[in-house]
């Protein structure tokens, strides 16, 4: 009989971008259970709006997490939106939706890239990320930031992409589509990927649905479910929208799910750079939440569904702002992938759930 | 011109930042700005690094670890603050859990700003971050280094609050002082 150990993991481990520490409960080289520690990056950033006004607390927003920066601001711009019924201009929701696929790809790419250092593929991981450079230059030459926009502001968009300019972008993501592919089937068709993905982390649908896991997560577990699929904001003008779903549930599915949902981003773009309409890029917002109003938004972020709440007291100041984040409904169902699995594969494991301490946290 | 000048190693570590300056960290590495071919190389090491950069404001949960991580590094060492929010607390200065920069933690060698910090502000400060290892190393070799010392351990009672004045604060540091004097003669 095997005794236990017990094995810190992190916070600060070479795999790990985030600090975020595990006690992992091993008998030989088996994990037995997995008990996480959170609050390394924990800021006390959701008081901050009693400090702040609404309209400037969107830059705080921005800067909750550094990969889904973009998405963050819109989902607090939306919930505001929502609690003073300010009317959007069509031409910014689009240009929100294009900035905020973008982002996606950018994310997915991070994490492609990531993964790839995590199995030790380092041209790999190297090819994913001068790929994602690209998109970083889109950012820059749009809104002039790489990683921080500050395009979004309560009311529409703060910048604007000239036509020309849109037309470009597609342009250039096109480029991008033929290289992504060989990057693709090297993620896809490699043997030594797969050898690393393949029966790695199962949860299996049932367990997903239990867990309350979202994003591609969920759909890597066959859960069809995707907020864009409700076609809010500039989603309204796609002709179709299908989630990407796998139901072999494991480490290979999640990372087919996430590697396809680029190609996804990238037709969206395409898409609704064909459809967008002219018009104004901002509504003014005049006055301040009305005392007692609430407010809800959610919003697929890369990494899943994300919640937003905002309750107003009458004056500039928010009374209240609660973010329920993709990762922190996914720590459970990492947890449970880790149960059972070999020491080696935790890395593994615990990136192809691509948790975001940072959003976790806050 | 030491081989640590030339092929200084990398360590980074996040001590409470949005992801932002981390992935530009990073972003340095690879192909576009690649630092890697003049010998720049991320570890996770502490004992391999010379470089030790840090993103993020600090709470007083990742006090211990910084030091830790601080104090396994070999001399000579240089810390590298990256970003604006570790440099001085930026825009979450004033959230309850933040004490401030990390040099509430550690001592800092060089201040990078930006939000996000961009990667050719990441090269510069190591840059500028190489020079002071050289001298360091001088004085090492020379016996002569003196270890930095560590700031005392920080508290969020030190902090100081959002619309007191200048002169509340300094009123209230005298009187802190006077109190541990008056606890010392006892």
């Amino acid at each position: 009989m095997a005794e236990r150990t017990v094995i810190p993991f992190g916070p600060q481990h070479p795999v790990l971008p985030e600090p975020v520490h595990l006690d992992l409960v091993i008998e030989d080289e088996r994990v037995i259970e997995a008990i996480p520690q959170i609050g390394f990056i924990h800021r006390g950033l959701e008081k901050l709006v009693q400090k702040l006004d609404y309209q400037s607390f969107v830059s705080v927003t921005e800067r909750i997490c550094g990969i889904c920066a973009f998405g963050h601001s819109l989902g607090y711009s939306e919930t505001i939106e929502v609690l003073m019924g300010v009317e959007v201009p069509p031409r910014a929701e689009v240009l929100r939706v294009i900035w905020h696929e973008l982002s996606r790809i950018h994310s997915h790419l991070l994490w492609l890239g990531l993964l790839a250092d995590g199995f030790g593929f380092e041209n790999l991981f190297m090819q994913c990320w001068r790929l994602r450079e690209r998109v970083l230059g889109i950012f820059e030459q749009t809104t002039g930031g790489r990683v921080i926009l500050n395009a979004c502001n309560v009311g529409g968009v703060n910048r604007d992409i000239s036509n020309e300019d849109l037309r470009g972008i597609v342009l250039i993501l096109d480029a991008m589509r033929d290289e992504y592919q060989v990057l693709l089937k090297t993620f896809l068709k490699d043997r030594s990927v797969a050898n690393r993905l393949r029966g790695i982390g199962i949860l299996p649908k049932e367990k997903a649905r239990e867990y309350g896991v979202v994003g591609p997560f969920a759909r890597a577990s066959g859960i069809a479910e995707d907020i864009r699929s409700f076609g809010y904001g500039g989603y309204g003008l796609l002709h179709a929208f299908e989630p990407i779903l796998s139901e072999e549930c494991d480490g290979y599915a999640r990372c087919k799910v996430r590697a396809e949902e680029v190609l996804q981003s990238m037709d969206i773009v395409a898409e609704l750079v064909e459809k967008i309409p002219d018009g104004a890029l901002s509504a003014k917002v005049k006055g301040s939440p009305a005392a007692g109003s609430r407010a809800v938004s959610r919003l697929e972020q890369p990494r899943g569904e994300c919640f937003y709440y905002a309750k107003g007291n009458g004056t500039k100041y928010l009374e209240r702002f609660r973010i329920r984040t993709p990762s922190s409904d996914n720590l459970a169902g990492m947890v449970h992938t880790l149960q059972g699995c070999d020491l080696a594969d935790v890395p593994m494991n615990i990136l192809t759930i691509d948790p975001c301490v940072s959003c976790t946290e806050r | 011109m030491s081989e640590s000048v030339k092929s200084p190693w990398v360590l980074h570590y996040d001590a409470s930042s949005c992801n932002g300056c981390d992935i530009e960290v990073l972003a340095a590495l690879t192909p576009l700005y690649d630092v890697e071919r003049f010998g720049i190389i991320n570890t996770g090491n502490p004992k391999h690094a010379d470089l030790f950069l840090i993103t993020g404001s600090v709470n007083e949960r990742q006090v211990p670890i910084i030091r830790q991580l601080y104090e396994q590094m070999l001399e000579p060492k240089i810390v590298i603050a990256c970003g604006i929010c570790a440099c001085t607390g930026g825009v979450f200065k004033e959230c309850y859990n933040t004490l401030g920069g990390v040099d509430v933690a550690i001592p800092v060698d060089v201040y990078a700003p930006g939000c996000a910090i961009r990667p050719e502000t990441i090269i510069d400060a190591v840059v500028e971050g190489l020079g002071i290892l050289e001298e360091k190393r001088r004085l090492l070799a020379a016996g002569s280094l003196e270890p930095a010392e560590l700031p005392k351990q920080p508290s969020a009672a030190d902090k100081p609050v959002r619309g007191e004045t200048v002169a509340a604060a300094w009123q209230k540091a005298i009187a802190n002082a006077l109190q541990t004097a008056g606890q010392e003669e006892q």
